[in-house]
């Protein structure tokens, strides 16, 4: 018979729409991050590490690149007789068909998925955080205390503690009552939207709740637990967590791992971090190179200067240009002579000779203040920006473009550039 | 494929000084990310040969941890793969390998089991990209009893080296084996190839006249009995067996041409995967003309060198012309020229070590910090 103490599913599907151009292709999950990973491979990694073997990912919006990634889950020695992990994407079934209209209806619609491994236990995941953290710790928690539910949740700063839904737990961690963004938060715990239910509670709450439309685990299954009377806990990490929903926490979690012994060190051999890794050869830096405060992916060629950067594998950067600040994922070009300041560059782009990327004055976005903002330039994979242009700050780039498609050659700070089809 | 494979990485190398004292030449790590053996394994894999067969004795621990999975390769096949063969004791023999002949002998089920009907023989301590198929082809085209592939010998030392005179018709006139001195201007790559059911015949023969070596006792031996043609490979090829060779070829990716030929030109060579952070540099760091792996922190000087895998370089290190092997960690001010540093070694802060003349081998096993 089939049996796994504890299962893991991971929700990765979603678009992550405040990282702009960044995920117009790829799901939030699948967007690269410290020069070498993609955003999913921590909660993978996490999950081997603590021995959860088998891993159900649960996939939507743009699944190609996750799909591509993950594969059979040998990186992560996630490819198992019985378990592993496997992508769950939504599917047409013969009562019709439905997309995951939110994180607990597309828990509720891989029921048969779960139920093929007669778990005790169900730990619920997001595709979308940076942090090392010990699972089997928290089912010990779970286990002592009995819990139907445990919620894991860190302590923020009080004054932040209104942008998160916070919970008011007594001395026994048993959590009382739930905020979701509340104004006058009378607790600094917020959850880190990582959950393990017992079975038996989570089928029948997702059982339950089946016909709440776009049903959430915060806005609906919990509440619903809590309010049957459940035994729900609070379990406090206290470790690094980072959320990289926005290109400004994107890019300051990135610039984090540059500190001479970063708060979250992916250098220790404990709790390994893994990934699929296809560029072997080492990086090479030449005679005109030089690299201060940089991690630097393998395969690349470094010609230019590059200060405090994240730079991916096989990336190329020519003579006499000058990086500083900026994100390069992997396999992106950058000609000669170019100066670049607080940039994200996705994969694959090709950035012609003497381009200027960062410059000018702080103008708000035209387009997504709300998105592309903190003097960024954010250029979508596989973009191509022609030689010689200017382009300033808070601004977005996606597409093949050409000399024409900047006026006397600028991209003015603020300014968005998205070619058709791209947006 | 119509053909198996089977790479000889038994051998030590005396040549190779102390850097062989804890592995075998096949295991030796090359051009920051790769061991030797990667580069016939994936011309193996590249030429769609599904089944290989590694015969190593001579330490090797090294070279079975960077075996330990034939996925790497894409050798991890239901049908086929990797095998890799260390002597074994049985009823009817108790020895080691006594030779390359010896090692086949010793696995010759593994041959007679397999139904292609050619084989090609690589050695596992040559950096090159061949592309196996074009060589059987060649074979056939030829009608040869055994083809051996040979590279010119500009500027290299053949007295390690069988040499070969070749007629216009390609055919192997004369071959001469690690003779010291010779005026052929070809030497033996050591790869092979040569039919199946011929091969088990020329090893059980051997064998029978307790002989060993398969180039001594077959090739130069059958020389003029079989028809033996030489193809020619034109592209980049270096043993490694010897230190001055280890290290010039190590030097040599620091080409860019070299660099293109084998890491951006279709197909790629592959190697075990590890799982290291990208490489990180601190303020401080200043690298000039090198490669550094993965894994790697920077916070010194390096310049015209190489850094392998997980290096840790200190505060004011200077490190010029020299490599450093998987896993080293130098503490502050340390400096280092035309040296080899063996991997795993612990150099203590401000030493200074510096080849004169020749490349210093340096293998220190000092007290290590947690960084």
């Amino acid at each position: 018979m089939v049996k796994k103490e504890m299962i893991a599913m991971l929700l990765a599907g979603g678009q992550g729409s405040r990282l702009g151009v960044l995920t117009s292709k790829v799901a939030k999950p699948a967007v690269a991050f410290g020069g070498k990973y993609r955003i999913i491979d921590f909660p993978l990694s996490n999950c081997i590490n603590s021995n959860v073997d088998t891993v159900g990912v649960l996939t939507q919006y743009q699944p190609l690149r996750l799909n591509t990634h993950i594969g059979i889950g040998i990186p992560w020695d996630l490819d198992r007789n019985v378990g592993g992990v496997s992508i769950l994407s939504p599917h047409e079934k013969n009562t019709g068909s439905e997309w995951y209209a939110g994180t607990a209806n597309a828990i509720y619609q891989n029921l048969d998925y779960m139920e093929e491994f007669n778990p005790d236990y169900v730990l619920i995941l997001s595709g979308d955080h940076i942090y090392k953290m010990d699972y089997e710790e928290m089912l010990a928690f779970h286990k002592k205390n009995n819990a139907d539910v445990t919620i894991a949740v860190m302590p923020v700063p009080i004054e932040e503690a209104s942008r998160f839904g916070v919970v008011i737990a007594d001395e026994e961690h048993r959590i009382q009552e739930f905020e979701e963004k509340p104004k006058h938060p009378r607790s600094n715990l917020a959850s880190m939207g990582i959950y393990i239910f017992s079975w038996p509670a989570l089928k029948e709450s997702l059982l339950a709740c089946s016909d709440v439309p776009g049903c959430d685990f915060g806005k609906h299954v919990i509440p619903y637990c809590h309010e049957k009377g459940e035994r729900i806990f609070a379990y406090e990490f206290t470790g690094y967590w980072k959320d990289v929903g926005t290109l400004s926490s994107y890019w300051e979690a990135n610039m984090e791992l540059i500190d001479i012994v970063p708060e979250f060190n992916l250098y220790e051999d404990y709790w390994k971090i893994y990934t699929k890794s296809s560029a072997i050869p080492p990086q090479y830096v030449s005679d005109k190179g030089s690299i201060t405060r940089c991690i630097v992916g393998n395969d690349s060629e470094i010609n230019g200067q590059i200060n405090s950067c994240v730079i991916g594998a096989g990336v190329t950067i020519g003579e006499g240009s000058v990086v500083k600040n900026s994100i390069i994922m992997k396999d992106v070009t950058i000609g000669s002579g170019c100066v670049i300041d607080k940039a994200i560059i996705a994969e694959n782009v090709t950035i012609g000779d003497n381009v200027t990327l960062g410059i000018g004055s702080d103008v708000p976005n035209n387009f997504r203040p709300d998105i592309y903002n903190s003097e960024l330039v954010t250029i979508g994979e596989n973009s191509v920006i022609p030689d010689g242009v200017q382009i300033g700050k808070n601004t977005a780039i996606s597409g093949v473009t050409t000399k024409e498609d900047y006026e006397n050659g600028i991209l003015e700070s603020g300014g968005t550039l998205i070619k058709a089809g791209d947006r | 494929m119509r053909a198996v494979g089977i790479i000889l990485a038994g051998g030590n190398s005396a040549k190779m000084g102390d850097l062989t004292n804890k592995r075998a030449v096949a295991a030796m790590p090359i051009a920051g990310s790769f061991r030797s053996i990667d580069f016939a394994l994936s011309n193996m894999s590249n030429s769609h040969v599904g089944r290989v067969a590694v015969l190593t004795q001579f330490n090797s621990r090294s070279l079975n941890e960077h075996l330990n999975s034939s996925k790497w390769w894409d050798f991890g096949r239901k049908n086929g793969g990797l095998y890799v063969f260390t002597p074994t004791i049985t009823k009817e023999n108790g020895d080691w390998y006594r030779g390359t002949a010896d090692a086949i002998y010793q696995n010759l089920d593994f041959l007679k089991r397999s139904h292609e009907p050619y084989v090609i023989i690589a050695s596992a301590d040559a950096v090159c990209k061949m592309d196996y198929s074009k060589i059987l082809e060649y074979h056939i085209d030829k009608k040869a009893d055994i083809t051996i592939v040979c590279t010119k010998a500009d500027g290299i030392d053949v007295s390690r080296f069988g040499t070969i005179k070749v007629n216009e018709d390609g055919q192997v006139v004369e071959f001469e084996e690690k003779s010291g001195t010779s005026d052929y201007d070809m030497i033996s790559t050591g790869v092979y190839v040569i039919r199946r059911r011929l091969l088990i015949d020329l090893i059980e023969e051997a064998a029978e006249e307790e002989k060993f070596d398969f180039v001594k006792d077959i090739l130069v031996r059958y020389k003029n009995v079989k028809r033996m043609c030489a193809y020619v490979n034109d592209t980049y090829w270096r043993n490694i067996a010897t230190v001055e060779d280890y290290y010039e070829t190590n030097m040599d990716f620091l080409k860019e041409d070299v660099r293109k030929h084998f890491w951006r030109e279709y197909p790629p060579v592959y190697s075990k995967v590890t799982d290291l952070p990208p490489a990180k540099y601190n303020p401080g760091a200043s690298v000039k003309n090198s490669l550094v792996s993965s894994g790697c922190i920077v916070n010194g000087t390096v310049d015209n060198s190489l850094l392998f895998k997980k290096v840790f370089v200190g505060n004011n290190c200077v490190i010029k012309n020299s490599i450093i092997l998987n896993d080293v960690y130098l503490g502050d001010n340390i400096y280092i020229e035309n040296c080899i540093v063996e991997s795993h070694s612990t150099l203590r802060a401000n030493s200074r070590y510096v080849g004169e003349g020749e490349i210093k081998i340096v293998a220190e096993e000092g007290e290590r910090y947690d960084w």
